[in-house]
């Protein structure tokens, strides 16, 4: 009988039966299969689906952790050591450039740049490297088994893995011509080709070739080894050319990219195949490789999963690095064959709460940390020093920083009648402004010190970067027993009243100073920010309006030259001073120019400063050459100058061999984890508790016995004034 | 009825027509043809020239809405508006501007939402009409009032409140189930329990007060004093009356939320990891694809349409006396 007694009698056996079952149980909360547990697998994330991995194509920082674990460029950053290093990865030996004058004369390294008409880098690569299995490869006798598939065999075809066939072959230098071909393909609209057509002999030219032969048929293949590209040639078997117009020394950064590494003309005939396109089977979602890992699942949707590469040559990891390296254990496995790990899964993980506490459960190997868990993870001292919180040190997980090479700057529009310009009246008014905004206090309240203050355009890590009092803005700071110190906001009234607008007024109009700070920013959650910038202002007494758009209307802004104060950031390409020095070079104006020089500043001896330092090997004179230019950048004041963000990583006790390296992307094959710790600690920290759950039961039920008596009273009730109805009648 | 439905599917020609061409005119205020090509070809060190290549690619080259240039009908059909429009009529929704085949991807995603959707929607009912029913059968009792005030109080937090609640609660604190992710097959059933719960708490209060006012309404009726008169138990004339006679406007609400049950939830899936199609068109949205965006708006505009019509097909099931004319 269902009674409230038997109610909870059974309720009771059932929390008691729960009890005990899980006392026994662990991991509910996995969310990987059951049976990949204490398996050699790395878990990460993708916060958003990447667009290409096609590696003429793939530039955002979401596509290169998948294409540079699978493609192989000719060079590679060295793992450990700082400054950053080239070295060979598929070339034998470093590529050394050689210049050539007009009429083909041979010239030394140092060579001046006008000098040179033409330079050759000349690339040899290991014998024997192999590609990953794929069906472009497979082959009967001498026909390639999908080079022409049929309406039947596609209709049995749903992803990549549903062909039955693989092969694979060596790689050989034509392919490196073959991708270097690619950048040029009207219809893959490489990102780097309006770049590279400036150095690559013939490549614009080339483009065009190709667009004819492609005329109205734009879904036709085209072997591009039967076009010849000036820039491209193969030499023998292993070994290949790049032609460039004039001598860049920076293009061996760009050797160091997916951009320059080798795609098989197989696979690009394979998948210009009609009918794989709808189904997604593209070169663009499914890379061919030679590197360690390949792509196995391509789910950008949900699932991109990485297994090794069962052709892989083998590499071993390095055997020196830099001072304290080996204390750190990142030599423990000097020389071993590198990959480590088997299997990389990344899942799409949009949000940053779910992520982080699935990291704190152990199902993320390692972690960014985002504001809101910010102080949950870690303490910074008085001096600015980060440490992990007791909890993540009970957690055994470790914390990893580093500067990036990154800049993030305020500046000022230098074709701006009020700020800009090269008049002293304008010079003293950006002066001003720069010792007012107090970037250690933005670091602190919007960064959670996650940043330094920074003293010019490079960051550390750079060739050309000062440390210490050398190295100090003092037209912004004060050096104090050797260290940087904002000068104080009367020095800044001071420069503001020699401008010409003492306390904030115009001398010539009498008007209070007016000031625009042009932003994408928008929304409650940009507030904050923006009520900073205004205070920042406010001790000059200099009104600031913030003029708020969308994004697009703000590039659109920044093109056109119509903003006045802004804020910008810039990522490098490459480990090189000439990569954000340009950001300061005339030619390079975003207005007009549409280059990367958003202030839109120019100084003509920065810029021959700039062209004679670009071409230089770094070096004393290089330094001494960078430390000219960034003195009258300082003095000039176009930028704010802002800071140099740092970057916090999270990772548990079982991932070893992690070393922050913000410009090299190949770095999974480098690391190894300890499957078995992981498992321990997942079992220990995730066992389900389910008393809770029979409480919540429980309450309920209790609610539902009152609700039982009422209704048995009223049923009784309605029985009752039923019968009286009736005797009454 | 047939004629009837011939006539709403014409209706509705004018009706995407038109809801096209607003997608399309709101998408181009926010981005023009150079934003969305400087987006996809990543930003840095983007020239002119590579712009220029990448629209006429795409299809963006030409006029909006209108070009002067042609002559005839191509003023109009020579158009991106025509271009990225037509094809849809045929659900040729074609690719992303990332080249992925847009169909393939909905194919893809649809389940997932679904997957949600369905358990969300059915165990939503069934405990949003159970409690309605305990409310109504304990009207103007402390019961009742307790429940519409747990109502209001429900409504009032907000889904994102849950969602973070749930995750942190159910799977962080107690383990029970992944905070987020998603699998195939029956493995999806431990991705898809928390989503459920914080849906059905999430609407248990809106659900269970509109319930709740149909049930009073239907009480009031004359057959329900009938019912009583005749001496029938409080019980019998909740269960076999009213609630049969409840079920028709229950019904056709639900019919009408059938169809755009595939858009799935935007908010949901973010946030647990479900890659549906709400994300999808987040997704898009942030990368400033119109090719996802309008393909999007034009299948949740098609699947209203088709919920509407089968709500009025619905009613003439459930109400003998309503007639389609």
């Amino acid at each position: 009988m269902c009674t409230p007694k038997f109610i909870l009698k059974t309720l009771s056996c059932l929390v008691a039966a729960g009890l005990v079952a899980a006392c026994d149980m662990q991991g509910w909360n996995n969310p990987y299969a059951d049976s990949d547990s204490g398996k050699n697998i790395l878990y990460s994330a993708f916060s958003a689906r990447p667009k290409h991995l096609d590696p003429a194509q793939s530039y955002s920082a979401n596509e290169v952790q998948f294409t540079a674990q699978i493609y192989e460029p000719p060079l590679q950053y060295h793992y450990l050591k700082r400054p950053y290093v080239l070295v060979p990865l598929v070339a034998k030996l470093m590529p050394v450039p050689v210049y050539y004058d007009a009429e083909g004369r041979v010239l030394d390294g140092d060579a001046d740049a006008s000098l040179v008409a033409k330079t050759v880098y000349e690339v040899k690569i290991k014998p024997g490297i192999r590609y990953q299995p794929h069906p472009a490869f497979a082959r009967d006798g001498d026909n390639y088994l999908y080079h022409q598939l049929s309406e039947a065999q596609l209709d049995d075809i749903d992803v990549l893995a549903d062909f039955k066939q693989t092969d694979s072959r060596e790689l050989i230098a034509a392919d490196y011509v073959y991708q270097i071909k690619r950048l040029a393909h009207p219809k893959i609209h490489s990102p780097i080709f309006g770049l590279m057509t400036e150095y690559i002999d013939g490549l614009s030219e080339f483009s065009t070739v190709l667009g004819e032969q492609l005329g109205a048929d734009d879904k036709a293949w085209v072997d591009l080894r039967q076009h010849r590209l000036a820039g491209a040639e193969v030499v023998d078997r292993y070994t290949y050319r790049v032609i460039l117009k004039k001598k860049y020394p920076q293009f061996r950064y760009w050797l160091a990219m997916p951009f320059f590494a080798p795609i098989p003309w197989e696979a690009d005939k394979f998948y210009a195949q009609p009918g794989l396109a709808q189904k997604n089977i593209t070169l663009d979602w499914y890379p061919v490789g030679t590197g360690p890992y390949m792509l196995t699942v391509n789910n950008p949707n949900r699932k991109m999963v990485l297994t090794r590469n069962p052709n892989f040559r083998g590499e071993a990891y390095p055997s020196e690095g830099e001072a304290g390296d080996k204390e750190a254990g990142l030599l423990v496995d000097a020389g071993k064959s590198m990959p480590f790990i088997d299997k990389v899964v990344f899942s799409l993980e949009k949000e940053a709460i779910p992520y982080w506490n699935k990291f704190l459960q152990g199902y993320y190997d390692s972690s960014a940390i985002n504001s809101d868990s910010f102080d949950q993870a870690v303490n910074i001292g008085s001096s600015g020093d980060a440490t992990l919180t007791d909890e993540m040190k009970r957690r055994g997980i470790n914390l990893y920083t580093s500067i990036a090479t990154s800049t993030y700057y305020g500046g000022f529009n230098m074709l701006d009648p009020v700020v800009g310009g090269d008049s002293e009246r304008a010079r003293l008014l950006r002066r001003a402004i720069a010792i007012a905004l107090d970037y250690e206090e933005f670091i602190s309240i919007f960064q959670n010190g996650r940043g330094i203050p920074a003293q010019g355009p490079i960051p550390p890590g750079i060739f050309g970067y000062s440390d210490g009092a050398a190295g100090i803005n003092t037209y912004v700071y004060d050096v104090i027993d050797g260290r940087a110190q904002r000068k104080s906001i009367e020095e800044a009234r001071a420069l503001l009243a020699e401008a010409g607008y003492p306390d904030g007024i115009d001398q010539s109009s009498g008007e209070p100073l007016l000031l625009y700070y042009d932003t994408p920013a928008v929304g409650p959650a940009a507030k904050a920010t923006l009520d900073w910038w205004r205070k920042q202002f406010k001790k000059l007494n200099i009104q600031l309006v913030i003029r708020s758009t969308d994004y697009n209307r703000f590039q659109q802004k920044m093109r056109d030259g119509k903003a006045q104060i802004f804020s910008w950031g810039w990522n490098a390409d490459y480990p090189d001073p000439e990569n954000f020095l340009f950001l300061l070079y005339g030619p390079n104006k975003k207005a007009q120019l549409n280059g990367e020089n958003a202030a839109n500043y120019a100084n003509a001896e920065f810029d021959r400063l700039f062209e004679e330092m670009k071409n230089l090997p770094n070096g004393p004179k290089r330094a001494a050459v960078i430390k000219q230019m960034i003195d009258i950048a300082r003095a000039d004041g176009p930028w704010l100058w802002g800071f140099h963000p740092k970057v916090f990583v999270l990772q548990h006790e079982w991932l070893k061999n992690t070393k922050p390296a913000d410009v090299a992307n190949n770095t999974l094959k480098y690391k190894r984890l300890d499957p078995v710790l992981r498992e321990q600690q997942r079992a220990a920290w995730n066992k389900p508790i389910l008393w809770p759950l029979f409480a919540v039961l429980f309450f309920l039920a209790a609610l539902l016995v009152p609700a039982f008596i009422a209704h048995k009273r009223r049923q009784r009730a309605s029985a009752i004034s039923s019968f009286r109805a009736a005797a009454e009648r | 009825m047939l004629a009837y439905i011939a006539r709403r599917l014409l209706y509705a020609i004018p009706i995407l027509v038109g809801v096209n061409l607003i997608t399309f005119a709101l998408f181009f205020v926010v981005n023009s043809p150079d934003d969305v090509a400087r987006v996809h070809l990543g930003g840095k060190h983007v020239t002119e020239e590579a712009m220029t290549k990448w629209k006429a690619d795409r299809g963006y080259d030409k006029p909006l809405f209108y070009n002067p240039d042609a002559s005839g009908a191509d003023k109009f059909r020579e158009t991106i508006f025509f271009d990225k429009s037509a094809r849809l009529f045929v659900f040729d929704f074609g690719a992303a501007d990332d080249g992925r085949d847009i169909a393939y991807d909905i194919r893809q995603r649809m389940w997932p939402s679904l997957a949600i959707a369905i358990p969300s929607l059915l165990v939503g009912l069934l405990v949003n009409i159970t409690i309605a029913m305990i409310l109504a059968f304990f009207r103007a009792s402390y019961i009742d009032i307790a429940g519409v005030i747990m109502g209001v109080v429900l409504m009032s937090i907000s889904s994102m409140f849950y969602i973070i609640g749930g995750q942190y609660l159910v799977s962080k604190s107690l383990h029970l189930v992944p905070i987020s992710g998603y699998d195939d097959g029956v493995n999806a059933i431990k991705f898809l329990i928390l989503p459920v719960i914080v849906g059905l708490i999430g609407g248990i209060g809106s659900g269970t007060r509109w319930y709740r006012t149909i049930f009073l309404e239907e009480i009031n009726r004359d057959y329900v004093r009938t019912a009583r008169a005749k001496g029938l138990l409080e019980s019998s004339v909740l269960f076999k009356h009213v609630l049969k006679n409840a079920m028709i406007p229950i019904l056709t609400g639900v019919v009408v939320i059938l169809p755009i049950l595939f858009m799935g939830s935007l908010i949901t899936e973010s946030f647990f990891g479900i890659p549906g199609l709400g994300s999808y068109v987040i997704d898009a949205i942030q990368a400033q694809d119109f090719a996802i965006v309008r393909a999007m708006v034009f299948l949740g505009s098609v699947l209203y349409i088709v919920g509407l019509i089968l709500t009025d097909i619905s009613y003439t099931l459930v109400d003998p006396r309503v007639r389609l004319n």
